[in-house]
């Protein structure tokens, strides 16, 4: 396979937590902990995980915004990213001013179409804000420009005029794309963009989000909670739980042939939309997510594990390999089977 | 599902919100039973009238602005439209209990667990503090909550989601309601926990013979899951109504239909979704006939001039569509 466009190597991000009278540093957060993925060109990946997996945050990462509000953040390892003349440049070391051309080249989608455009400016403003930082394009250049991004995602170029409070969730949506295409970017980085809208409209925008990846060539990161969504767009999908990928692999791998007990349970956890498909077999796990500021020891996973062993609070699981692209972060995963939980394929 | 009497019965229920002058129809002429021992679903989008429908039972609707202007909704003989704010009172939580969809917020965060657990025995069985508080410890043990005495003394904020909403349900349930209502009991919780939250309301749901649950959602798969019946909403009117199996294997509305198959599903990876066209219309732009026809892919110009019906094309199962024969 060709050099990855975008490459994680042993990522970490940790919030420092302060507190006291003095705001002295109490503890860390280890909102990402040690992630390694690849993502190829023209590719979607999927980042799957629930509420405190740290799936935002390797978004945010990778698009090095997090500096921005957390000044503190302990950021490791290494997110390579190759640009159009083949170059490879560690996004995790960059200042501000050394990211902001490559913004121009990695764009992001947000999760709440209501509060991620700024509701006193037009659409136009909006969508040319990048063009102006990133193209030098004359006025009239970049309002043409505005018009075509507008009718690529499907909404009529008269809108430019119009403030976001005119429209809706999924008309929002489309103007948040609008806008992170602008730039020509290589990579777009979705993070929830469907979750907050109706199930009506969550197929326009998903369709729309493949026409542009086929027009544009783009590469997307898709990071969502939903899976039956992700395994529809993705071709590669990784697992996040406590700040690991505890799986990683084809959508098909992932999906039909799970090795991490965390995966099989997400997976059985998903209701079905068929009255008779009502699983007798489902994995219920006990118990929360714990907090990252007091992760388990060893395996993130063990406290919940339907197959936990005390060798589990020990060390922290290696990749076991199952395949030239599926991986997972579980040694006694032949022993899911014998203990009450079978492989089960979900039909989402 | 038992075919007595229904418990609850809905009948032409109007909701109106008065908003800038102009007037905004959420629930325009709802009908429905619900019976004993079922659990009745209510599936719609936002501003399909489903929310202000369960609010309207339990008369919790703000007025002003808003106002429930008709219909009646008739429960143990009683027309709960025509009671008095106290005589409401005694209803809520005792007959007809509530949970609302955001564990963070549903809670009051000032109150410990055991003021809020124990207020609706206090209030309406009488009970003393003592017993009320064995009853919160019995109620919080059967909802999952581990180590349950020691926890009354704690504050919302000191449990997770899933343990709040699992308050919640302990508190909707201490007076033994013959009626729950679960307003999208699970949309703010992540999916392993919604398994867990679900499992319980069943579990729940079997040991309490004769009681019933309207469990309001936008997420067609809990559906499937829980309800035996379901009710499709779109522009505050039923659209369909039908047991899952009738919905879920032979759906008579286009709306139903496009709903359905919009959800990705294993077998149309690698395809295009089906997406219904257009958006939800803001509540002042619903066409008149039939409320789906800007969005229908089957409309003809009956359906922009006269409103359809709901009709049983089968025993129990309704449609509001001019051609819902034809196009099944």
């Amino acid at each position: 396979m060709s050099t990855p466009i975008l490459e994680l190597k042993d990522c970490e991000v940790h919030f420092p937590v302060y507190g006291g009278i003095l705001r002295h540093k109490v503890a860390t957060v280890k909102a990402v902990d040690g992630v390694s993925l690849d993502i190829h060109e023209g590719e979607t990946l999927g980042l799957v995980g629930e509420s405190g997996s740290g799936k935002t945050t390797v978004g945010r990462a990778v698009i090095n915004l997090l500096r921005a509000t957390s000044p503190d953040v302990h950021l490791g390892g290494q997110i390579l990213y190759r640009t159009r003349e083949g170059r490879q440049i560690d996004l995790n070391g960059l200042s501000r001013r050394e990211m902001r051309p490559l913004r121009a080249e990695i764009q992001m989608v947000f999760q709440d179409p209501f509060s991620s455009l700024n509701p006193r400016m037009t659409v136009e403003q909006i969508v040319s804000g990048p063009i102006k930082l990133h193209m030098d394009l004359d006025r009239n250049a970049r309002r043409n420009r505005v018009h075509e991004l507008l009718e690529k995602v499907g909404l009529q170029s008269s809108y430019a005029s119009r403030y976001p409070h005119e429209f809706s969730g999924g008309q929002r949506q489309r103007i948040g794309l609008a806008r992170a295409l602008s730039t020509n970017p290589r990579i777009v980085i979705a993070d929830e963009p469907v979750s907050a809208l109706d199930v009506s409209v969550q197929a326009q925008v998903v369709n729309l989000m493949e026409d542009l990846q086929d027009e544009f060539g783009l590469t997307y990161l898709f990071i969502a909670h939903d899976i039956g969504i992700v395994y529809h767009v993705s071709d590669r999908i990784a697992v996040m739980y406590l700040g690991n990928v505890v799986e990683f692999g084809t959508a098909e791998e992932v999906f039909r042939t799970s090795k991490h007990p965390y995966t099989r349970a997400l997976l059985s956890a998903v209701p079905e939309p068929d009255p008779d498909g009502k699983r007798p077999d489902r994995i219920v796990l006990e118990g929360d997510i714990p907090t990252p500021l007091a992760k388990p020891s060893g395996c993130g996973f063990r406290t919940r594990c339907p197959i936990a062993r005390p060798e589990c609070a020990a060390a922290r699981p290696n990749f076991e390999t199952f395949s030239d692209s599926h991986f997972a972060a579980c040694p006694y995963t032949e022993t899911l089977n014998e203990k009450g939980t079978p492989h089960v394929e979900p039909r989402v | 599902m038992t075919q007595n009497k229904p418990l609850l019965e809905v009948r032409n229920l109007h909701t109106e919100f008065h908003v800038e002058k102009r007037i905004a129809k959420a629930v325009g002429g709802v009908s429905f039973d619900l019976n004993a021992g079922e659990v009745l679903g209510i599936v719609g989008e936002s501003g399909s009238g489903k929310s202000v429908t369960s609010l309207s039972i339990l008369r919790l609707i703000p007025d002003p602005p808003g106002k429930i202007t008709e219909g009646e909704i008739l429960y143990g003989g009683r027309d709960l439209l025509k009671l008095s704010y106290e005589q409401m009172r005694e209803i809520r939580g005792r007959e007809i209990a509530m949970i609302f969809q955001e564990p963070m917020t549903s809670l009051n965060p000032v109150f410990t667990i055991e003021k809020q657990v124990t207020e609706p025995v206090l209030l309406h069985e009488k009970l003393n503090r003592k017993d009320a508080i064995e009853r919160a410890v019995e109620v919080l043990s059967a909802v999952g909550i581990p180590d349950a005495r020691r926890r009354l003394k704690d504050y919302p904020h000191q449990f997770s989601g899933g343990m709040r909403q699992r308050v919640m349900i302990a508190m909707a349930l201490i007076c033994r309601p013959a009626i729950l209502i679960a307003d999208e009991p699970t949309t703010a919780l992540d999916v392993t926990i919604q398994a867990q939250i679900l499992e319980l309301m069943q579990k729940l749901q079997g040991e309490r013979e004769g009681s019933s649950i309207l469990l309001i959602t936008h997420d067609l798969s809990v559906i499937a899951e829980m309800c035996d019946r379901v009710i499709v909403m779109y522009g505050g009117l039923i659209q369909e109504i039908g047991t899952i199996r009738d919905l879920f294997g032979n759906p008579l509305h286009p709306y139903t239909r496009g709903l359905l198959a919009s959800i990705p599903r294993e077998e149309n990876k690698g395809k295009k979704l089906y997406a219904i066209p257009g958006n939800v219309p803001s509540i002042f732009d619903f066409p008149s006939g039939c409320k789906f026809c800007s969005r229908c892919e089957h409309v003809q110009d009956r359906c922009r001039e006269e409103a359809p019906e709901l009709r049983e094309l089968a025993k129990g199962h309704l449609v509001r569509c001019h051609f819902a024969e034809e196009l099944s």
